[in-house]
C-alpha cells in the first residue's frame, strides 16, 4: 500500500514537471545533447581531429553547419565529440556530490549530537573555500587528470547539499509525526524511508541539477585554462580557448564555442526550477483543492444586508467607530460579509467567534490592512465622523493616533533588530513633534505606564531578551505612543500563560480608566469577554450573528450559536457528563449557504432557515440577532 | 569592546581553516610524482649536485618537519622561491594581491549596489520585474565569466575599440586607465554576482514584508519610508550579507578565469600559471594568500552580522 | 468512572490494583550550554496512573508537564528516577522493548497540523502502527483503518485523502484513531484540545471520554487549561518549574485549592460569567508580576507567592499528604496549615 502510493506521487511529480513548457524544452535539449554526443558519428560526417587547411575559420555553411576553426576542423564535430568529456565529468562530480551530500546531510540532521557537530564544522570549513583553487592544486599534482579534478569538485560541492539536507532533516525530525512514528515503534530506517526521504527527493533533484549546471561551466573553464583535455583532443573549454585565439579574425567562433554550454546550463536550471515549482504545487494543489471543492465565485453569494434596516445602515452619531456593512474579499472570496458594529468612546467591545469566522480580518479591515491581497469591497468604516473605508490617506492619518493595534504573538510583534526604547521613540516621533531626547523620555514614560519595572534598563533591551508578558506590555506601550482613542487588540492574551493573561487584562482595564481609550477586543475566550467587555459582537461565517451587552448576552443569548458556544465551554461542565456540543464545523467561505449559515449545525433549524438569507433583527432595545427563531428564544428566556 | 572580542574570537576560530588548507596542500604536493630538485638541477647534474639542491630545499627531511619548516617560513614571511623565475614567492604575490583585490572589491561594490537595488525594486513593484530577476538568476548561472569576458572583448575592445583588450594599469600610475582596464573584467565577473544578490534580496524583502511586526508598525501609523528603509531593509539584510560573503569568495575564485582572459597579473592568474607549470612553492603561497582573503571576508561578514542582529552580539 | 475507584495512596500499596504507569522521582535535566547550570525541566516528580483512570498534569509553560509525557514515551532522556509500565521498568528501555511497548502505550499530540505527515494519506498514517506489530493483509488493514475512522466519527473514505484536506478538529480525530489502532492501555494526551476551537474542543473531549469508557483506557492528560483538565481527569497534579506543588482529586483541587500557586492559577483564569468574574477580580490577590529569579534552595514559587514567609526562600517544602479525601491530597507548602 505504501509502495504503491509512493510510486504514484513520484509519477505525479514527473507528470507535473512535464506539464510545464519550459521543462519540456529543457528536457528535450538535454536528451538531444546526450544522444548527439554519445552517438556523435551519426550526427556529423567529420572526425573531431580532421583538418582541412583549405577551409579555415569559416562561418556556418551547408558543409560545416557551425563553421570551422583555425585548422579547418569542423566545429560541430568538435563540439559533439568534446561534449563526451563534459558528460563524463558531470556524471563523476554529481555522483560524488550526491553520495557524500545525501549521506552526511541526513546523518547529521537525523542523528544530531557529536556527529552533527563534526559534519557541520567540516562542511562549514569546506564551504568557506574557493573550490576552484583547490581543484587547481589537485591538477598541479595530477596534471591533466580531469577525473581527480571532478571528484575533488564533487567533494567540495557536497557541503552545500549537506547544509540544506541537514537543515531540512532537523526540521522534519522535530515534527510531531516523526515522534508519533517513534511511539508507534517504527525503526530509524523505516522513519527515514517513510517520512524523511520522500520530503527530500525534490530538494535533492533540484540541488543535483544546479550542481550539474555548475560542473558544466567549471569543466569548460578548466578546459579553457588548458588544464583539461590536452589539444588536439576536443573539449568545450578548449573550443572557447581556440575561439579566444582568433577573436579578432573570427569572432563567430565564440558562438558555437559558448552557446551550447550556456543552453545546457539554462536547461538544467529550468529543469531544477520546474521540479521545485512542481513540488510546491503538489502542496498548493492539495491545499486549495481542499479549500475549494467546486469553488464557488464570490459574486453568486448575495450580500446579506440587514433587510430594510435603515436604522442599522446609518452610522451611529455618537459612536467613536461605526462600521457599516463592511464586506471584504480575499482572493475573490468573500470572507467578511456585511459586518456592522459600533464602539462608543471609552467603551470596550468584544468581537467574539471561532477561527475562520472573520473576526481578525474585520479588525484589520477597519485599519485598511487586509492580509493576502484582500480588499474592502463594500461598506463604511466611520471613525470620528469620517468615512475612512475608501480613503487610504485618511485611514493612514488615523492609524496610531486615532486607532492603534496590538497583535496576538508578542514575540514577533516587535522589530528584533532594534532596542525596545528606539522603537518606542520612533513611534513617539511619528505622532508628535519632538527631538530625540524628548522622544526617549516619552518612551520611558510609556514603559512606566505599562508597569515595566526599571524602564531605562528595559529600553536598552532587544525583543529576544524579553519574556512574552514583557513583550506584550512593550507592544501595548508602542500602541499607546500616539495616544489613540481606540485600541484594536487582536487576541492579545491568547499566546500567554493564564497568570500573565490576568496581568495584561488588568493593565488594559487600568489604562482605559486612566485615558478613556476605547477597546475593540478580538477574542475567542468567553472568560476574557466577561472580564473586560461591556458589549460583545458574535461573528459566525463572516457575519455578525448577535450583538448585545455582556450581562444580557451571558444571561440570555439570543442566537443558538452564541448559546451553543457558551455551553461548550468546559468551565460550567459537570464532571462525568458529556459536554454540550455543536455538531459539525464552521463552514469555509466557499461553503456558505444562501440561507442561515448556522442552520446545518443548529438544533432549532427548520426548512425556513435554509430558504433565504436571515436579516439581523432588533428584538430587544440594544440587542440584535440573526435568527428567525428569536421569538421562541425570547420566550424561553434564553437558551440556557 | 564587544566588537574587539568578536574579532579576536573569529580570528582564532579561523586558524583551523588556515592550518587545514595549508596542511592539505602540503600533503597533496608531497604526492607529486617527480622531484622539484631533479627539475631544478636538470638531467645532466651529478648525484652530489642533486643531493645539495635537495638539502637546500629541505626535501631530505620528513614530511612533518618539512611542513614545520614551511610554517616557520610563513611566520618570517618567507614562502620560498618560484621554481621557474627564482623570484621570492612573497614578493611575487605581494605584487599581485592589489590587482585581485581591486577586481574583487570593485565587483563586490558594483554587484552589491546593483543587486540590492534590483532586488528591492522587484520586491516592491512586483510584476515583470520579479520575472526579470528570475531570468537574470538563470543567466548568471549559465553564462560563465570567461566566455562572457571574451564576448565583451569581441564587442567593446575589438569591434568598437572603446576599452583595452587586456592588461592592467596600476592605480598609482594612471587612475583613469586603471579604471578603464577594470571595466570589462568587473562587468564579466559581476553578472552572476548581481543575479545571486538580487534574487536573495528580493526573496528576503518579500519574506520580511509579511512579518507580524511590519503589520503592527503599519497599523500603528509608522511612516512607510521608515518601515521600508529602517525595518524591512535591515531585517532583510541579514541573509543578504551572508550571500554577499559567499559571492565575494566566488568572485575570488573567478579571478582565476578572468585574470587569465585579460592577462592581468593577479593572484588568480598566477595560480593558473603555476598550475600549468607545476610551480609548487607558488601554488602553496597562492593558496595561503587566497585563504587569508577568505578569512578576512568571513570576518567582515561576521562583523556586519553583529552590527545588524542583536541576537548575534550577545 | 468515579474518582473514588482510584483510591488509597500514591505509592500503590499491595492491595491497590497495579498501576498501568508508575513514575518515581523522575528528573529530566537539559544542558543549557557552557556556563549555565542545567535546566531542571522535571525535578523529582512521582505519580501513578491506574487502569481506566485519567491523571491530569496541569501547569503553565515551563512547568515540565510535556517533558514528563515525552519521558514516558521515551522521546526525552531521563536524568534520574524510574518509569514503569505495567510493572516493567521502561526508564531506559532498549529500542526493541520500546517497539513492543508501542502497542500498549500511545500518544495524541497538541498540534494536529504537525502530527500528521502531509505527504502521506490518512490510510497510510493509520496503517503505520500495524507495520510494526501485526503483519496483516492489505484488505484486512484497510478494513481496520475504516472501522477506526468510523469509530472516531470520520467517514471511512477519509483513508484515501491527505491531511491537508481536513480541519484541525478532524485531524485531531485522525490522530486519536492512530493512537487507538493497536488497542493501547495508556494514551498520553499532550494538550490534545488546546489548539482547537471551543465547539470542536467539546466534541473531541467527549470523544476522548467515550473512548475511555468503551475501551477501559487510561489517560495521562497534559494541559494548561484548568477547566479542561478538571472535566476529564480523576486526579490532577499541579506543576510549577518541574515540581509537583499540589496533587489530589480533580474536583477537590479545583474547588478547594490548597497551594498558593494553585489558588493563583485558578484566580487568574477568567470566569465566563460577568458578575462572577467581577466578584473574583475584586477579591483576587494576584501573584506578583514579572518576578525576579526564583530562589535556588527554597520553594520554587516563593518569588511569586503572595503569602511568602522567610523559610520559603531557604527551605524547599516537601510534598505532604493532607487528610485523606476521596483521593489523597498532597501539597508542597510550608504554610499549608495556616492558609485559608
Amino acid at each position: 500500500m505504501g509502495m504503491d502510493n509512493a510510486k504514484k506521487t513520484r509519477q505525479g511529480l514527473a507528470r507535473r514537471v512535464l506539464r510545464r513548457p519550459a521543462a519540456v524544452i529543457a528536457v528535450a535539449w538535454l536528451v538531444l545533447l546526450v544522444a548527439a554526443t554519445t552517438a556523435a558519428p551519426l550526427f556529423t560526417s567529420y572526425g573531431a581531429l580532421e583538418q582541412d587547411l583549405g577551409n579555415v575559420l569559416e562561418g556556418p555553411s551547408a558543409d560545416h553547419l557551425l563553421g570551422t576553426d583555425v585548422l579547418g576542423r569542423d566545429l560541430l564535430s568538435r563540439l559533439l565529440f568534446g561534449g563526451r568529456s563534459t558528460l563524463v565529468a558531470v556524471a563523476e562530480a554529481l555522483a560524488v556530490f550526491l553520495v557524500i551530500g545525501v549521506t552526511l546531510g541526513l546523518l547529521a540532521g537525523y542523528r544530531g549530537g557529536w556527529v552533527d557537530w563534526l559534519v557541520t564544522r567540516g562542511a562549514d570549513l569546506m564551504f568557506a573555500l574557493p573550490g576552484i583553487v583547490i581543484v587547481l592544486v589537485v591538477l598541479s599534482v595530477f596534471p591533466g587528470n580531469l577525473h581527480a579534478a571532478m571528484i575533488t569538485f564533487g567533494i567540495l560541492g557536497a557541503p552545500g547539499l549537506i547544509r540544506i539536507l541537514r537543515a531540512q532533516t532537523l526540521t522534519i525530525r522535530e515534527e510531531l509525526f516523526v515522534a508519533a512514528a517513534k511511539v508507534a515503534g517504527l525503526t530509524h530506517g523505516q522513519i527515514l524511508r517513510r517520512h524523511v526521504l520522500p520530503r527530500m527527493a525534490s530538494i535533492i533533484i533540484v540541488q543535483g541539477a544546479l550542481f550539474a549546471a555548475i560542473v558544466v561551466t567549471i569543466q569548460a573553464g578548466l578546459g579553457f585554462l588548458g588544464l583539461g583535455a590536452q589539444p588536439p583532443e576536443p573539449s568545450w573549454g578548449g573550443l572557447v580557448a581556440d575561439a579566444s585565439q582568433s577573436i579578432d579574425r573570427a569572432p563567430w567562433m565564440l558562438v558555437p564555442a559558448g552557446v551550447p554550454m550556456v543552453l545546457t546550463v539554462v536547461a538544467l536550471g529550468l529543469l531544477g526550477d520546474a521540479i521545485r515549482d512542481a513540488a510546491i504545487e503538489n502542496w498548493a494543489v492539495s491545499r486549495s483543492s481542499s479549500a475549494q471543492p467546486g469553488g464557488r465565485p464570490a459574486e453568486r453569494i448575495p450580500a446579506q444586508r440587514a433587510a430594510a434596516d435603515d436604522a442599522v445602515a446609518a452610522p451611529a452619531p455618537d459612536a467613536l467607530l461605526s462600521v457599516r456593512d463592511l464586506t471584504i474579499e480575499i482572493g475573490g472570496l468573500r470572507v467578511v460579509d456585511g459586518v456592522s458594529l459600533d464602539v462608543a468612546p471609552g467603551e470596550t467591545v468584544g468581537l467574539v467567534g471561532e477561527s475562520g469566522c472573520g473576526k481578525s480580518v474585520t479588525s484589520l479591515g477597519i485599519l485598511g490592512l487586509i492580509p493576502g491581497g484582500g480588499r474592502i469591497t463594500g461598506g463604511r468604516v466611520v471613525f470620528d465622523g469620517v468615512d475612512v473605508a475608501g480613503a487610504p490617506e485618511a485611514m493612514a492619518r488615523i492609524r496610531g493616533t486615532g486607532i492603534a493595534y496590538v497583535s496576538q504573538e508578542p514575540m514577533v510583534a516587535l522589530d528584533p533588530t532594534y532596542a525596545v526604547g528606539r522603537q518606542l521613540a520612533e513611534a513617539v516621533r511619528t505622532h508628535r513633534r519632538c527631538d530625540r531626547k524628548g522622544a526617549h523620555a516619552r518612551a520611558l514614560e510609556l514603559l512606566d505606564l505599562v508597569h515595566i519595572p526599571d524602564p531605562a534598563a528595559v529600553a536598552r533591551r532587544y525583543l529576544h531578551q524579553l519574556s512574552g508578558g514583557m513583550a506584550q506590555r512593550v507592544a501595548i506601550a508602542l500602541a499607546l505612543a500616539g495616544e489613540p482613542r481606540l485600541l484594536i487588540a487582536d487576541e492579545p492574551t491568547t499566546a500567554l500563560d493564564v497568570t500573565v493573561q490576568a496581568e495584561i487584562l488588568g493593565l488594559l482595564r487600568e489604562i482605559q480608566e486612566r485615558t478613556g481609550m476605547a477597546v475593540l477586543l478580538v477574542t475567542h475566550d468567553w472568560g476574557v469577554v466577561a472580564d473586560l467587555c461591556r458589549r460583545a459582537v458574535v461573528m459566525y461565517a463572516g457575519q455578525v450573528v448577535e450583538q448585545a451587552d455582556v450581562d444580557g448576552m451571558f444571561a440570555h443569548p439570543l442566537h443558538p450559536y452564541t448559546g451553543g458556544l457558551m455551553a461548550a465551554n468546559p468551565h460550567h461542565a459537570v464532571h462525568g457528563e458529556a459536554l454540550p456540543t455543536i455538531p459539525g464545523t464552521v463552514p469555509a467561505p466557499y461553503e456558505w449557504p444562501s440561507g442561515c449559515r448556522f442552520a446545518a449545525r443548529c438544533d432549532r433549524a427548520t426548512e425556513e432557515c435554509a430558504a433565504a438569507p436571515v436579516p439581523l433583527s432588533l428584538p430587544v432595545p440594544g440587542r440584535s440577532t440573526r435568527c428567525i427563531h428569536v421569538g421562541s428564544l425570547l420566550q424561553e428566556g434564553g437558551l440556557r | 569592546m564587544a566588537i574587539l572580542r568578536l574579532v579576536v574570537r573569529r580570528l582564532l576560530s579561523s586558524l583551523p581553516l588556515l592550518f587545514i588548507v595549508s596542511a592539505f596542500t602540503f600533503v597533496l604536493v608531497s604526492l607529486v610524482p617527480g622531484d622539484p630538485a631533479r627539475t631544478i638541477v636538470g638531467q645532466h647534474a651529478t648525484e652530489e649536485q642533486y643531493e645539495n639542491v635537495r638539502a637546500q630545499l629541505g626535501l631530505d627531511e620528513s614530511l612533518p618537519v618539512q611542513y614545520w619548516n614551511w610554517l616557520e617560513g610563513v611566520v618570517r614571511g618567507d614562502l620560498g622561491a618560484s621554481l621557474f623565475s627564482g623570484e621570492p614567492v612573497t614578493a611575487m604575490l605581494n605584487n599581485r594581491l592589489p590587482v585581485s583585490l581591486s577586481l574583487i572589491i570593485a565587483a563586490t561594490v558594483v554587484s552589491g549596489i546593483a543587486g540590492v537595488a534590483l532586488g528591492v525594486l522587484s520586491a516592491r513593484r512586483g510584476g515583470a520585474l520579479v520575472r526579470t530577476v528570475d531570468v537574470l538568476a538563470l543567466l548568471g548561472l549559465a553564462v560563465p565569466a570567461f566566455w562572457l569576458a571574451l564576448v565583451l572583448i569581441a564587442f567593446f575592445a575589438v569591434q568598437f575599440r572603446w576599452l583595452p583588450v587586456t592588461g592592467y594599469v596600476p592605480l598609482g600610475e594612471d587612475p583613469v586607465e586603471w579604471a578603464r582596464s577594470l571595466v570589462l573584467p568587473v562587468v564579466s565577473m559581476s553578472l552572476s554576482a548581481v543575479a545571486i544578490i538580487a534574487k536573495q534580496t528580493r526573496d528576503s524583502v518579500l519574506d520580511t514584508m509579511t512579518k507580524d511586526f511590519i503589520r503592527v508598525m503599519e497599523a500603528n501609523g509608522f511612516r512607510d519610508r521608515s518601515i521600508l528603509y529602517r525595518h524591512i531593509l535591515r531585517n532583510a539584510a541579514l541573509p543578504v550579507v551572508t550571500v554577499l560573503g559567499v559571492v565575494m569568495v566566488s568572485l575570488l575564485a573567478g579571478t582565476v578565469f578572468v585574470e587569465t582572459v585579460f592577462a592581468m597579473p593577479g593572484l588568480g592568474g598566477v595560480t593558473q600559471q603555476a598550475t600549468v607549470q607545476h610551480d609548487i612553492p607558488v601554488i602553496q603561497g597562492a593558496v595561503l594568500y587566497i585563504t587569508v582573503v577568505v578569512v578576512v571576508v568571513n570576518l567582515l561578514v561576521d562583523l556586519a552580522y553583529g552590527r545588524l542582529d542583536p541576537r548575534v552580539r550577545a | 468512572m468515579t474518582a473514588s475507584s482510584a483510591s488509597t495512596s500514591e505509592t500503590g500499596t499491595a492491595s491497590a490494583p497495579p498501576a498501568v504507569l508508575e513514575v518515581r522521582d523522575l528528573s529530566v535535566h537539559f544542558r543549557q550550554g557552557r556556563g549555565h547550570p542545567p535546566l531542571r525541566a522535571v525535578d523529582g516528580v512521582s505519580f501513578a496512573v491506574r487502569a481506566g483512570e485519567t491523571v491530569g498534569l496541569v501547569g503553565e509553560s515551563g512547568s515540565g508537564k510535556s517533558t514528563i509525557g515525552r519521558a514516558v514515551l521515551g522521546l526525552n532522556p531521563v536524568t534520574e528516577g524510574r518509569i514503569s509500565f505495567a510493572g516493567d521498568d521502561i526508564t531506559r528501555a532498549a529500542p526493541r522493548v520500546r517497539r513492543r511497548l508501542s502497542s500498549r502505550l500511545q500518544v495524541v499530540f497538541q498540534d494536529p497540523y504537525s502530527s500528521l505527515n502531509p505527504a502521506r494519506t490518512i490510510g497510510q498514517t493509520l496503517a503505520e502502527p500495524l507495520l510494526v506489530h501485526e503483519k496483516s493483509g492489505r484488505a484486512e488493514t484497510a478494513e481496520r483503518v475504516a472501522a477506526m475512522l468510523r469509530r472516531v466519527g470520520m467517514p471511512a473514505d477519509a483513508a484515501d485523502r491527505y491531511p491537508g484536506q481536513f480541519s484541525g478538529g478532524q485531524r485531531q480525530r485522525i490522530a486519536i484513531a492512530r493512537a487507538l489502532m493497536l488497542s493501547p492501555q495508556l494514551v498520553i494526551c499532550d494538550e490534545p484540545v488546546s489548539a482547537l476551537d471551543l465547539s470542536i474542543q467539546a466534541q473531541v473531549m467527549n470523544l476522548l471520554a467515550e473512548l475511555q469508557d468503551e475501551l477501559a483506557l487510561s489517560y495521562l492528560f497534559i494541559a494548561h487549561d484548568l477547566p479542561v483538565v478538571r472535566h476529564l481527569s480523576h486526579r490532577v497534579l499541579v506543576l510549577y518549574r518541574g515540581q509537583v506543588l499540589e496533587s489530589g482529586d480533580a474536583g477537590a483541587v479545583y474547588d478547594r485549592p490548597a497551594h498558593p500557586y494553585t489558588q493563583a492559577l485558578l484566580a487568574a483564569a477568567p470566569e465566563p460569567d460577568p458578575a462572577a468574574q467581577r466578584a473574583r477580580r475584586a477579591s483576587r490577590a494576584a501573584a506578583k508580576a514579572e518576578p525576579g529569579p526564583p530562589s535556588p534552595t527554597g520553594c520554587v514559587f516563593a518569588h511569586r507567592c503572595p503569602q511568602v514567609a522567610d523559610r520559603c526562600r531557604t527551605e524547599r517544602p516537601e510534598l505532604r499528604v493532607l487528610a485523606p479525601e476521596p483521593a489523597p491530597r498532597a501539597v508542597a507548602c510550608h504554610l499549608v496549615d495556616e492558609l485559608p
